[in-house]
């Protein structure tokens, strides 16, 4: 179980979207977790085959505990499909390739190998006809079927339990059946296995099956976690707080630029200038990013920005941009808008929920001026933007009206003082200000 | 670019807000209602919303464009009204 967030000590295993004998690559989503916030889609970290599931669906497990077995096989997995492949013109070893070629073609092992020696198998999967001609029909691929037969060999009945085999999660089952829907007509023809957040959403009509309506209704969720790390971050982090005007006026001219000339779709925002602005501050200033550990700071491998993103329907969630120092602005913004979306359809993966070094918070949608924020432990800092307005700003002798937005930083004085935070603060102003900073 | 008739427009910005900001806000939408207050959209939704209406329509929208399209009405006179 891995851990998605700071504040996350145990994580429900909603369903599993890969079985026994399913092949499996890193980065590969293979289960979905409920954290005390969200659901959120755990990427697995390994490539290799599933041996084992260790722990049910439904079932809630500390953070550490194995979820699963995966067997991992050094190359094995395109060994075995090229070997497929290469055996579907003839049994290997008996029949030998119609070859026209009139030189001797070096092929291994033309001659029935001796008895004793264990037969380099291609692959198990290639011995029988009957499960090659099924699993094509079947559109499957056999080196990604458990096999029964002798040596693992995958027979006719093992292609024809896959076929069988419900594609589609226990959790989207039970939820189909409330929500009255067939989950096989669901599932039909789908490449893979039928997830809980495939199904159609519940007519509202009929949405929730009648109950008895709770006592007294317990707090959202999302709102208990954010209580128990906001409460440990006051009680446990010495906060110091800083701030400064930073005046945006040729910053804005240049992405509002930037704008007219790309497709709509590739349109930067402002929130993506200042999280690009932070991100390369924070490199510049790697005391303030990373995290305070057993009582000293350990400096971030690398500039992960947690962005604070507002849910529909109230709470937080805090997806993560990984090395956003090495993104440009046009990236940055492309992993912003992946992240948000993602955040709020409650798709996040895991590598997403976890991992801040530094968290930003931009309220400047909400119209206030400035937020300070509260620091996620075990980070040492939070940024805060309030909104970019336009203000009176002086510039040498003269006023002139320019957009302006209120930066602050919120710091943990037992890892720096307030000089670090300053330099912090200076180097997002300069990254704005720098021509080559944006597009 | 064809002219949009206003029911078009209506129905392709309804359906790109429908898409970004579901709800039973939208159902209720009023065509003089502040779009970002009474949907919730934020900068990164209502861009979403531009994208989708700027494909579906063909046309082009520009941030310039961003202070008539506070609301609904503001969105079909932009789309219906040539621009």
């Amino acid at each position: 179980m891995p851990s998605l967030g700071a504040d996350m000590e145990q994580g429900t295993v909603v369903e599993w979207l890969v079985g026994p004998g399913d092949e499996v690559h890193r980065g590969d989503v293979v289960a979905t977790v409920d954290t005390e916030k969200s659901l959120i889609d755990v990427e697995c970290f390994e490539s290799g085959t599933v041996e084992r599931l260790l722990v049910d669906a439904g079932t809630a497990v500390p953070v550490g505990a194995p979820l699963a077995v995966i067997a991992t096989a050094p190359d094995g997995a395109v060994t075995d499909r090229a070997a497929t492949d290469g055996a579907a013109t003839g049994q290997p070893a008996a029949a030998p390739a119609p070859v026209p070629a009139p030189a001797p073609v070096p092929t291994p092992a033309p001659a029935p190998p001796p008895p004793s020696r264990p037969a380099p198998v291609p692959h198990p999967a290639a011995r029988s006809p009957l499960a090659r001609r099924r699993a094509a029909a079947a559109g499957l691929d056999l080196a990604s079927l458990p096999g029964t037969g002798p040596h693992g060999e995958v027979t006719g009945a093992d292609v024809d339990r896959a076929v069988r085999r419900p594609r589609i999660s226990p959790y989207a089952r039970r939820l189909a059946a409330e929500r009255g829907l067939d989950p096989a007509a669901l599932a039909a023809g789908r490449p893979h296995p039928l997830r809980a957040r495939d199904l159609p959403a519940a007519p509202a009509s009929q949405a929730p099956p009648a109950q008895a309506p709770p006592a007294q209704a317990p707090p959202p969720r999302p709102r208990s976690a954010t209580a128990a790390l906001m409460t440990r971050s006051k009680r446990d982090i010495p906060h110091y707080y800083l701030s400064t005007e930073i005046e945006l006026g040729d910053a804005l001219q240049r992405l509002r630029r930037h704008n007219r000339e790309v497709p709509v779709a590739d349109r930067v925002l402002p929130a993506a200038l200042l999280l690009h602005a932070v991100a390369g501050a924070a490199r510049a200033v790697p005391e303030l990013n990373g995290h305070w550990v057993d009582g000293r700071f350990v400096p971030g491998e690398g500039v992960h920005l947690g962005v604070a993103v507002s849910l529909r329907g109230g709470g937080l969630t805090v997806p993560v941009l990984h090395h956003a120092d090495r993104l440009d602005l046009d990236a940055l913004m492309a992993a912003l808008r992946g992240a948000a979306e993602r955040a709020r359809s409650g798709r996040l993966r895991s590598s997403e929920a976890s991992g801040a070094t530094l968290t930003v918070t931009d309220l400047g949608e909400l119209g206030v001026d400035a937020v300070t924020g509260v620091i996620f432990p075990p980070q040492v800092a939070v940024v805060g933007f309030g909104t970019v307005r336009p203000r009176p700003w002086a510039e040498g002798d003269t006023v002139a009206v320019r957009p302006v937005v209120t930066t602050t930083l919120s710091a943990d004085h037992r890892a720096t003082d307030g000089v670090t935070g300053a330099r912090l603060l200076h180097e997002i102003d300069h990254r704005l200000h720098r021509t080559e900073e944006t597009p | 670019m064809t002219t949009l008739t206003d029911d078009d427009a209506r129905a392709i910005v309804l359906d790109a807000l429908r898409a970004v900001a579901p709800g039973p806000e939208l159902d209720a939408l009023g065509p003089h209602d502040d779009l970002r207050d009474t949907l919730g959209l934020d900068s990164l939704d209502f861009l979403a919303v531009v994208r989708r209406v700027s494909e579906r329509s063909g046309r082009r929208i520009e941030e310039d464009d961003y202070g008539r399209l506070g609301d609904l009405e503001g969105w079909v006179a932009l789309l219906a009204g040539g621009g």
